[in-house]
């Protein structure tokens, strides 16, 4: 078995008196497709904010490609390697698509030393790997919902990440849509980019992962391959239950 | 760098040659002082707007403390004329370096918050200089201070036409500087935070470090323009040099120019800066307040890009008309 | 200098200052706290209230039959305050933060200069039974409209605890500043809560600025000096937390208090905002927040 290249131990967070996290532990290994479940308010998003850095865990340590990344600011874990996407998008509205992953480019890639010219044809070969090339130039305040969801995977992919989280990039597409994304998330993982995918689309979860994880009250309550959480009694009663 | 970029680079600096030969030529051929007067109080309102636009329209962090940051500059000098009789151009290079120190403080302590806290935070900043300036009985305390102009040096034949160049000069200085800002990677990057500071960060912009640098600069900006003020006026007192109209003032013409573009708080600045000189002299100072604080509210809520935003649309309706 | 019997007396009065600052907050904890509008104009309401007592005092109506005279007006402005407030910052979302906060900082100016020009700059009073007696309490000597202050004060926070813990339309409230989604959900529109909120808070401004002019003569640029105040006891109180203005009023009263009769007069503006400071600096969500 190969080294983690995240390595979750026994990370906890608390709001006020609220638990959302206990004790999570969880290893993702290079290449692999992960899926994160869980019903609402279960603590997915919660577990990858204290991934991703966007909050401080309360205890317990995260090493991302062997280094201790528990204490980082989010913009260095994205620096290092982690890129995410936002379960609402989060676009930079006054900026066009090209600006919006520009950004990612010159700020997480750090002493790319890239010229203009090779910054802008990063982002078109980005683009037109997530089909969104002929939107470079549009107000990313236009796009339409699948349009920003694929920007925000797109922006993610400009800072040139070795681990994409994908916080529920297909809630609130149609069929077709839900298909386009995950070929996209196929495709980067083909390229060797590991991918963690949080998801309420069980569908899309199952045929994508190759291992799944359910959280239930902000605890791990099954993990394994997705026939084997989906036979398993807890999930379906964190799922049915609730 | 671009063809069109290096035209561009090449442009600016050749306007800002001309706006300062111009000043300069002003001061010695033009004989009205009130000509002057009135110039510098314009100029130095530039420099605020286009510091307060650093932070606020390319950040999106509201200042309320721009009088803060004026009224400690203005004490620095004054601090410096009365311990050491230090030369003008000492006065306004330690209050930019002073202004530079207070913004990074400042930040340290609020930027970690949302952004009306931080804008709150300034006003007490402001409030808490001017009590600290009140009880200093050195630089005159409550009451104030008289202070003597130094013999003006040639080629200048007034103080005052010294002031307007050198006043002319910090324009060129901040205007340089924020469309340095503006047009380089912490322009992008402060346009982040503004639209929305978690996805900023998780597209690696450091967030935290950005504003400070954002704040200090702007600071020192606001910190140097306050500095000539107590030669110009030659009095200083607290409850004037840490007016809140500076600070109403300075945001008002940033928003109401147009805060995406450098050129938006030049703009807005020159607009109502003339516009308050006419009035106070015709009818009052209540008054230029007033419609500082009208046209404000009226921009915030009917053109919210501003003069800039304005100009913009014009333009498109003219090309779209044109077959 | 120092002496027990001031530190008493300081104390007694500064809890009683206290309450008072409780009261000119609460709107504030509504507005600012609960609703999440950014409304710096609330210190500038408050003085255009102690205008509004003073005008009405000219027809020999007390004070605080003339705030309470004013709350219906103050809530109507209010409600058209956040109306516009709505329409044209919180609607379009984005950069809201920015224009909406300018918003507010350029209506209190108006507000200021607004007075300014039409009362001009100097100090108004006004006149009841109440003010310039005074009684002892523990041995201190507490001027009756403080009295008077204090006890207005503490009916009001009382009054609009209750309102917010045990009315429906409270209740509602306080759900319309945790997940307005919810609230959504379950078929109530948060706007027009909120609206309500607003106007509530507004009317309870009104009330609030006749306390003041009880308290104190005003003058036009007051509001500045209650910029501090207001958003002091509202950050440490934890925003929204009703219980929570009332105590950080007394710590601010208490403070100015202590620091007035040690030092002096010259230091007061300062004390307030230096508290704030020092609030955000080291515990942001105040003293009660989570």
């Amino acid at each position: 078995m190969s080294e983690a290249l995240l390595r979750v131990d026994g990370v906890s967070k608390r709001f006020g008196g609220f638990t959302a996290l206990e004790g999570i532990s969880v290893d993702i290994r290079p290449g692999e497709r992960f899926g994160l479940i869980g019903p609402n308010g279960s603590g997915k998003t919660t577990l990858i904010n204290c991934i991703s850095g966007v909050l401080p865990s309360d205890g317990g340590s995260i090493r991302f490609n062997g280094e201790d990344i528990t204490r980082l600011p989010a913009y260095k874990r994205t620096r290092r390697g982690i890129a995410r996407s936002f379960q609402v998008p989060r676009p930079f509205k006054s900026m066009t698509v090209l600006e919006n992953l520009l950004v990612a480019i010159d700020f997480a890639v750090i002493g790319h030393g890239l010229s203009t010219r090779q910054a802008d044809a990063e982002v078109f070969e980005i683009l037109d790997k997530i089909g969104l090339a002929g939107k470079a130039h549009v107000a990313s305040s236009q796009l339409s919902q699948v349009e920003l969801r694929k920007m925000e995977l797109a922006r993610a992919m400009a800072a040139r990440p070795k681990l994409l989280i994908s916080d529920e990039a297909m809630a609130g597409l149609a069929g077709s849509e839900v298909d386009e994304v995950l070929d996209v998330l196929l495709k980067l993982n083909a390229e060797g980019i590991t991918v963690i995918m949080i998801e309420h689309i069980m569908q899309a979860v199952m045929r994508f992962s190759e291992r799944v994880m359910c959280l239930d009250a902000g605890r791990v309550i099954c993990e394994g391959t997705p026939q084997q959480v989906m036979a398993d009694k807890g999930v379906q009663e964190a799922y049915l239950g609730a | 760098m671009t063809m069109q970029g290096l035209g561009q680079r090449i442009g600016f600096w050749i306007g800002a040659a001309a706006f300062i030969a111009l000043a300069f030529a002003m001061a010695l051929v033009i004989r009205n002082e009130y000509v002057f007067f009135a110039g510098f109080v314009i100029l130095q309102f530039i420099v605020l707007a286009t510091a307060w636009n650093i932070l606020g329209g390319y950040a999106g962090y509201v200042n309320f403390g721009t009088s803060a940051f004026f009224g400690v500059g203005v004490y620095t000098a004054v601090f410096l004329l009365k311990a050491v009789d230090a030369p003008l151009w000492i006065q306004i290079l330690v209050a930019a370096i002073v202004g530079a120190a207070l913004g990074l403080g400042v930040g340290l302590l609020t930027l970690r918050l949302r952004g009306i806290f931080f804008s709150i935070a300034t006003v007490a900043i402001t409030i808490i200089a001017e009590t600290l300036i009140t009880n200093w009985k050195f630089v005159g305390g409550a009451t104030g201070v008289q202070l003597l102009r130094p013999p003006v040096t040639p080629p200048f034949d007034s103080y005052i036409k010294m002031l307007f160049v050198i006043a002319a000069v910090m324009v060129v200085i901040a205007v340089a500087l924020a469309r340095h800002v503006q047009n380089s990677g912490i322009g992008r990057g402060l346009r982040a935070i503004r639209d929305d500071e978690i996805a900023a960060e998780c597209s690696g912009v450091p967030t935290l470090n950005l504003k400070l640098v954002a704040c200090a600069l702007s600071g020192a900006l606001m910190c140097a323009a306050g500095a000539p003020s107590a030669m110009y006026l030659q009095f200083a007192d607290p409850v004037s040099a840490f007016n809140l109209n500076y600070s109403v003032s300075a945001l008002a013409m940033s928003l109401i120019g147009g805060t995406s573009h450098w050129i938006g708080p030049v703009l807005g600045a020159i607009l109502l800066a003339t516009t308050q000189q006419l009035l106070t002299v015709t009818i009052s100072s209540e008054v230029n307040v007033l419609v500082l604080g009208v046209m404000l509210v009226l921009f915030v809520v009917v053109a919210p890009e501003g003069i800039i935003g304005l100009v913009r649309r014009v333009w498109r309706l003219v090309r779209r008309g044109t077959p | 200098m120092f002496s027990w019997e001031l530190l008493v007396d300081a104390i007694v009065l500064g809890a009683m200052v206290g309450c008072f600052y409780a009261a000119v907050s609460i709107g504030l904890s509504i507005s600012f706290g609960l609703l999440d509008v950014p409304n710096v104009a609330h210190p500038a309401l408050l003085v255009l209230a102690a205008y509004g007592a003073w005008l009405l005092g000219d027809f020999d109506i007390d004070p605080i039959v003339a705030g309470l005279l004013l709350m219906p007006v103050f809530f109507v402005l209010g409600v058209l305050l956040y109306r516009t407030y709505h329409e044209t910052f919180e609607k379009r979302g984005s950069e809201a933060g920015v224009r909406g906060l300018a918003f507010f900082f350029g209506m209190a100016f108006i507000i200021e200069v607004g007075i300014i020009m039409a009362f001009g700059v100097d100090q108004r009073t006004v006149q009841a039974f109440y003010i310039g007696k005074s009684i002892e309490i523990l041995d201190v000597r507490i001027p009756m409209r403080m009295v008077v202050a204090f006890a207005m004060a503490l009916l009001l926070s009382l009054a609009l605890t209750f309102y917010l813990s045990k009315t429906f339309l409270g209740r509602a409230i306080r759900a319309v500043a945790q997940d307005e989604g919810a609230l959504r959900l379950m078929g109530a529109d948060p706007v027009a809560i909120k609206q309500w909120a607003f106007g509530i808070a507004t009317a309870v401004v009104a009330l609030a600025g006749a306390l003041l002019i009880i308290v104190q003569p005003v003058e036009p640029t007051l509001d500045r000096a209650y910029i501090g105040r207001t958003f002091c006891v509202v950050v440490m109180a934890g925003l929204g937390s009703m219980s929570g203005t009332l105590l950080a009023g007394v710590i601010l009263g208490v403070a100015e208090t202590i620091v007035l009769t040690m030092f002096g007069a010259s230091w007061a503006p300062a004390i307030s905002f230096t508290l704030l400071l020092v609030v955000l600096g080291v515990r942001p969500q105040g003293l009660f927040g989570r």
